[in-house]
């Protein structure tokens, strides 16, 4: 049977058809979808875990015990993963196990675009590039054959446009997997020096091998054309390049670490020019040019950002793309949804003149007009580590007034260590966590906090004001960020608190629970005077026309923050 | 390639461009062609601007359409038509809802919305169906099948016959919506045909 499935719906099916049994991911864009269409399978457990380090860990335990393993991740997931990564490179596994990492070339939903196949040539494992959803189920079950032919995790490298992008791909059904018999082997297992130094021997014999390996696998392709034009090329850039050059011959490559250097050697001597058309960094290009072979790639082609058959028309060709320009339009940035329990927060954080340390979640938006509250964003969990670094090097009149600001999902993800560490240290600090019950930001995806798995058991929900206490955290407070004067009050408390202070600001996110508020609200023109301090709120449902301020009925959720702003009392609760 | 069909879909996060456009690259594989339909998820419901392609033919490779090589933009807001304008082909149609919906640099009066949008569409593009999405589908019985109606508009553009894309829309929208998405499609037709 023949379906349109993602990229990522691709993934999963390759799972499935391919006999994992446990697979885990924590959430990110554009990596999501995986485990959410792998949990449709019942014959495969899948589960979030806290954070990709643990992910990982799981399914690489879950291979080692013998059962056939999946782990799935963003670019920037492997970065917190890679110190499981690095070594288990060296034990190798028992049952196969792939690693999904999931890149993000122009950064439509991440904090850099990072090119991952670094990270497979870096940890000495085998990686596959999938060009199509096609390829992207048939590159699962054969990188877990490799994986068990080789004996060691392998690598599929992603990108938004594969993951995201839908295709049509063949069905097959599923083939149980033998479970294999975990034995004790401490030599394999326990990385110990004297047995990682005998491992790392393992690893470049196996590097040899997979040297020797890839020049005949399958998934490497030779597409004759003109000998004029040679084009050597990998995942979506493959797709593009096969648009914009539909004469030209490709050297296709399925599986681009180790590269198959004698036959990108033949294909180059065979071809008057050859192009390596690749996206990011001039990855197979410093090899290719490495073995001595002269090609071009980085010098016409960019290294930032995503390519297109547009550009690569342009720059191979010389063929320009005469479009008319449109001038000037207003921009329409993502923006905090109305009724966010998070917008009161990003208000009483400005109103209360704080340096704000951030994450990564929704709330990252409250850096853009005109709410313009965050200071930093950097990685998962920084802004309480930061917050800690700030408050050592700014004058103190700044360092009084630090706060960082994380979600539930991205505390439970990496905040808590730094939580400890600012503790220990006796960091004068305010720790807000701003818990929306969710991992909101990348779909609305259960959590320890929302108290559900994956797979849709109830557990007991994780409990953040305890766990603070219990960290040693000396102000501890949940409040209500609707309740806007005793946010108000709890944050200006939290900020005088000569310690590390925890504020816990509660409420469900608007689009999982959008009834939560009795009616929406509505100006009263008669009493309003146009003061516009409403619009400083930030709520794309509030918007001003020819001098008058509305509120969008259809978007407006009722919860009743641009009251509370309201000087006149011009704006009220309407029920029906 | 040049035998392959390009359709561009855009709008803001929110108004149901991801199933429209779901849809279309349906029913293009129901009918046996290779489709590729690409878009980008995570800030589809922060309003931000979305836009997903839908390109079938013989063999498509590539999943997204370059500028001035859409057969067809379906747009569900007007300024977001004029962003996406450069997209389409001399060639091409343009369908656009006349839903306004103010950005955040707008709506805080930072910023003003484009003036005269009609015209410009009207300037570059070789057909143009301005349609009140949200008039046919508060005909049809629910403001959200918008994006159902306006399929049936671009319809009466492609190749397919009623019944094929009757059958990709019962397969999909809940069953309970299934008469409401019907009456929207068809008023979309008929608003072609009044147009």
């Amino acid at each position: 049977m023949k379906k349109l499935l993602s990229g990522n719906e691709a993934i999963a099916r390759g799972a499935f058809e391919a006999g994992v049994d446990i697979a885990a991911a924590y959430p990110g864009t554009p990596s999501t979808e995986i485990l959410e269409n792998v949990a449709t399978y019942k014959e495969i457990y899948a589960e979030w875990s806290v954070n990709e380090k643990v992910a990982f860990e799981v399914a690489f335990g879950a291979a080692v015990g013998g059962k056939r393993s999946l782990a799935a991740m963003k670019h920037v997931g492997v970065n917190v993963a890679s110190d499981a990564l690095m070594t288990a490179s060296y034990t190798g596994i028992n049952a196969g196990m792939v690693l999904i990492s999931a890149d993000d070339p122009g950064m439509h939903s991440s904090q850099n675009e990072q090119d991952n196949r670094y990270y497979a040539k870096f940890a000495q494992v085998p990686m596959l590039e999938p060009s199509s959803s096609q390829e992207a189920k048939d590159f699962t079950k054969l990188a877990l054959e490799i994986s068990e032919l080789f004996d060691t995790v392998v690598m599929i490298r992603m990108s938004t446009r594969i993951c995201h992008g839908k295709g049509v791909v063949q069905l097959e059904d599923r083939v149980p997997y033998m479970k294999k018999d975990y034995t004790k082997e401490p030599a394999k297992y326990v990385m110990i020096p004297g047995h990682a130094r005998k491992r790392h021997v393992i690893v470049k014999a196996r590097n040899a091998k997979l040297k020797e390996y890839v020049e005949n696998v399958p998934v490497n392709i030779i597409e004759k054309g003109s000998s004029d034009i040679g084009i050597i090329t990998s995942g979506v850039s493959y797709a593009y390049a096969r648009e914009a050059l539909p004469d030209a011959s490709f050297l296709k490559l399925g599986m681009t670490n180790p590269l198959p250097i004698n036959k990108i050697k033949s294909f180059v001597q065979d071809h008057q020019t050859v192009y390596v058309v690749e996206e990011l960094e001039p990855f197979m290009e410093e090899q290719i040019e490495a073995a001595g072979l002269k090609v071009f790639g980085k010098d016409v082609l960019p290294d930032v950002g995503e390519l297109s058959p547009e550009l690569i028309r342009e720059r191979i060709l010389g063929v320009k793309t005469d479009v008319p320009q449109n001038g000037e339009l207003p921009g329409r940035p993502p923006v905090m949804c109305a009724g966010c329990p998070h917008r009161a927060v990003f208000n009483a954080l400005r109103k209360h003149r704080t340096t704000v340390s951030g994450d990564i979640g929704c709330y990252t938006l409250s850096t853009l007009p005109p709410l313009n509250t965050m200071d930093s964003c950097l990685c998962m969990g920084a802004s309480i580590g930061m917050a800690q670094g700030f408050i050592r090097s700014m004058d103190k009149r700044k360092a009084d007034r630090v706060v960082s600001v994380l979600g539930d999902s991205t505390f439970i993800h990496s905040g808590i260590p730094s939580l400890v560490n600012a503790v220990y240290n006796q960091a004068k600090i305010t720790v807000v966590i701003l818990d929306n019950r969710i991992t909101a930001m990348t779909g609305h995806q259960e959590n320890p906090g929302s108290g559900k798995t994956l797979l849709g058991d109830d557990v007991k929900p994780f409990d953040f004001e305890a766990v603070s206490r219990a960290i040693g955290a000396g102000y501890v407070r949940t409040v209500d960020p609707i309740d806007g004067m005793e946010l108000d009050r709890v944050i200006g408390e939290a900020i005088e608190y000569q310690g590390t202070a925890v504020v816990i600001a509660k409420r469900p996110c608007v689009l999982v629970e959008p009834n939560q508020f009795p009616g929406i609200m509505k100006i009263d023109k008669e009493l309003c005077t146009e003061c516009k301090l409403c619009l400083r709120v930030g709520c794309p449902s509030i918007s001003i026309h020819d001098g008058m301020v509305t509120i969008d009925q259809n978007l407006c959720f009722g919860c009743s923050l641009c009251q509370q702003v309201c000087p006149q009392d011009a704006i009220h609760r309407i029920t029906s | 390639m040049p035998n392959t069909k390009n359709i561009l879909i855009v709008g803001v996060g929110g108004q149901g461009i991801l199933l429209a456009s779901e849809l279309v690259a349906k029913v293009a594989l129901s009918k046996g062609y290779d489709v590729k339909q690409s878009e980008v998820h995570g800030m589809a419901q922060r309003g931000g601007s979305v836009s997903s392609n839908v390109r079938y033919g013989d063999v498509v490779y590539s999943p997204t359409i370059a500028r001035g090589e859409a057969d067809v933009l379906l747009s569900f807001e007007l300024l977001e038509s004029l962003r996406w304008l450069e997209y389409l082909s001399p060639r091409g149609v343009a369908i656009v809802n006349t839903q306004r919906i103010d950005p955040m640099p707008v709506a805080s009066g930072k910023a003003e919305y484009p003036k005269n949008i009609e015209e410009k569409l009207q300037q570059k593009s070789h057909a143009l169906y301005i349609i009140d999405g949200q008039r046919l589908a508060e005909q049809a019985g629910h403001i959200k099948a918008v994006n159902v109606a306006l399929l049936g508009v671009l319809s009466t553009i492609l190749e397919f016959d009623e019944k094929v894309w009757q059958t990709a829309i019962k397969n999909r929208v809940p069953a309970k919506t299934v008469d409401i998405n019907f009456k929207a499609f068809n008023l979309g037709r008929e608003a072609v045909s009044r147009n």
